[in-house]
């Protein structure tokens, strides 16, 4: 099936089956390699991503069911000059990551909420799994870049 | 594991909607929020032949509330309800005391309520909410449209009345008097599980009285409960009188807990018991004295 997925506002025109998921397409069509897959039961939340602005699991998605839609990636936080968000400035600052492999997807279910309230972070932070920094690191660096300090 | 192939619609219509899910002969699965269809299909538990996605069809994302009802459209996300400014009065609060129990944000932001009630998981929050407020399903089938009362509903673990080709339209829950008072209670294992039990309470309350009491109950038997039994208990007694009693009536005649690999029947009925007469208190905090 044909479609067109606009992923970081950029477009790519692309003829995929629909029986494949939307992070495989990232991955695999796009080779936007960032957003992972850990679980593929929408339960570890490592594949989360913006679609029109909402984080989703990208597991559970479709990616015809993106055809015309905004994606945005961990690739799309960066500003054009490579200049980190500044939820990556905060977990690099808070130590918010060991091996990484759960970040991006932390990243981004932030970056749908930036104008959370911290009641509303706990429920973030609880969303997703990482296996190594006991998440009190990832929560306090949402709290601070949703805040706005630097 | 990756999806089986399948064939895949999207129609933009209600009635074309109808026309290509009453491909007889055919697996044919509507895909709403995808969370559990889509899960199911990665298990391969499910792999149906053709996908009929309704998320393009228009007017099912409505959320409608008039003439004492709330009438929520086939599309209308699980998250729409964390406000409880989403449905007035009483029916609000319960929905919103309930919505963040179900999964994670990104998993609400997909998942629809009437879609909990086409899967009939027995663990579901608002399954366990529509039987106790008498909710009434609409559905849309090549013979037409067609309401069923959802004590007629749930036949058991993911088993409906939903005929071949049905398209589910909406659900429509009453949206409760100023006297009710609501609560909703789960326990449950970690944060990623599913219910071990849910509790679901509308308690109409008038001087001091319990006027009617409407308790739904999840994952306390193969399919979603009404605690009639317990009702009986508290309706006509003094506000908090008859709570612990009610929950131990739940718990034994209502409830038909199954083992699960943590919590074996005995254990179950004992958090039943509890769970029920805290949520009864909850619901009686609520209530305007
Ligand atoms: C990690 C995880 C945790 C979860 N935790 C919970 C939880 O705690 N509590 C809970 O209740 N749920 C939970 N869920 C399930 C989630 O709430 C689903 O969204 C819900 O069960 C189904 O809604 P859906 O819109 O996603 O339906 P879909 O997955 O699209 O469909 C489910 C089934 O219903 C049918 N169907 C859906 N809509 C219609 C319709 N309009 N007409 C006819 N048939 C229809 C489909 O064909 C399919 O068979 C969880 C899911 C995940 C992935
Ligand atoms: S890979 Fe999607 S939630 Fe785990
Ligand atoms: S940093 Fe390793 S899983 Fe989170």
């Amino acid at each position: 099936m044909k479609i067109t997925l606009t992923v970081n506002d950029e477009a790519y025109p692309l003829d995929v089956e629909p029986r494949r998921v939307l992070a495989d397409v990232l991955r695999e069509d796009c080779g936007l390699t960032g957003t992972h897959l850990g679980c593929e039961h929408g339960v570890c939340g490592a594949c989360t991503v913006l679609v029109d602005g909402k984080a989703v699991r990208s597991c559970l998605m479709l990616a015809v069911q993106c055809d015309a839609k905004a994606v945005r990636t961990v690739e799309g936080l960066a500003g054009p000059d490579g200049e980190p968000h500044p939820l990556q400035r905060a977990f690099s600052a808070e130590y918010a990551l060991q091996c990484g492999f759960c970040t991006p997807g932390f990243l981004m279910i932030a970056a749908g909420a930036l104008d959370a309230d911290p009641d509303q972070i706990a429920g973030l932070v609880e969303s997703n799994i990482c296996r190594c920094t006991g998440y009190e690191p990832i929560r306090r660096a949402i709290t601070h870049a949703t805040r706005g300090d630097d | 594991m990756k999806l089986a192939a399948f064939d895949y619609a999207a129609p933009r219509t209600v009635p074309e909607a109808v026309a290509v899910l009453a491909d007889g002969g055919r697996d044919v699965r509507v895909l709403a929020g995808g969370q559990s269809l889509l899960l199911e299909m990665r298990l391969h538990r499910l792999s149906p032949d053709l996908v009929v996605d309704i998320n393009g069809v228009g007017g099912l994302d409505r959320l409608d509330v008039n003439d004492g009802t709330a009438e929520v459209g086939a599309l209308v996300r699980h998250d729409v309800f964390d406000s409880p400014r989403a449905v007035p009065g009483p029916l609000g609060t319960l929905l919103a005391l309930a919505a963040p129990n179900i999964a994670h944000p990104p998993i609400r932001a997909r998942g629809t309520m009437v879609g909990s009630l086409a899967w009939a998981h027995p663990a579901s929050e608002w399954c366990a909410i529509a039987m106790a407020l008498d909710a009434v399903i609409r559905l849309r089938g090549p013979e037409g449209v067609r309401e069923v009362p959802v004590r007629d509903w749930f036949l058991g673990p993911f088993t409906t009345a939903r005929r071949p080709g049905e398209l589910l339209l909406s659900v429509r829950l009453p949206l409760l008097d100023a006297h009710t008072g609501v609560g909703f209670l789960e326990h449950r294992r970690t944060h990623f599980s599913f219910a071990q039990v849910g509790v679901a309470v509308a308690l109409a309350v008038r001087d001091g009285v319990v006027e009617e009491a409407r308790i739904g109950l999840a994952n306390c038997a193969d399919r979603p409960v009404r605690a009639y039994a317990a009702e009986r208990e508290l309706n006509g007694t003094e506000v908090g009188h008859s709570f612990v009693r009610a929950g131990r009536v739940a718990a034994e005649q209502d409830a038909a807990p199954l083992a699960e690999p943590y919590a074996d029947v005995e254990y179950r009925r004992q958090v039943i018991a509890v769970l029920v007469a805290r949520t009864l208190r909850q619901a009686a905090e609520g209530a305007p004295q």
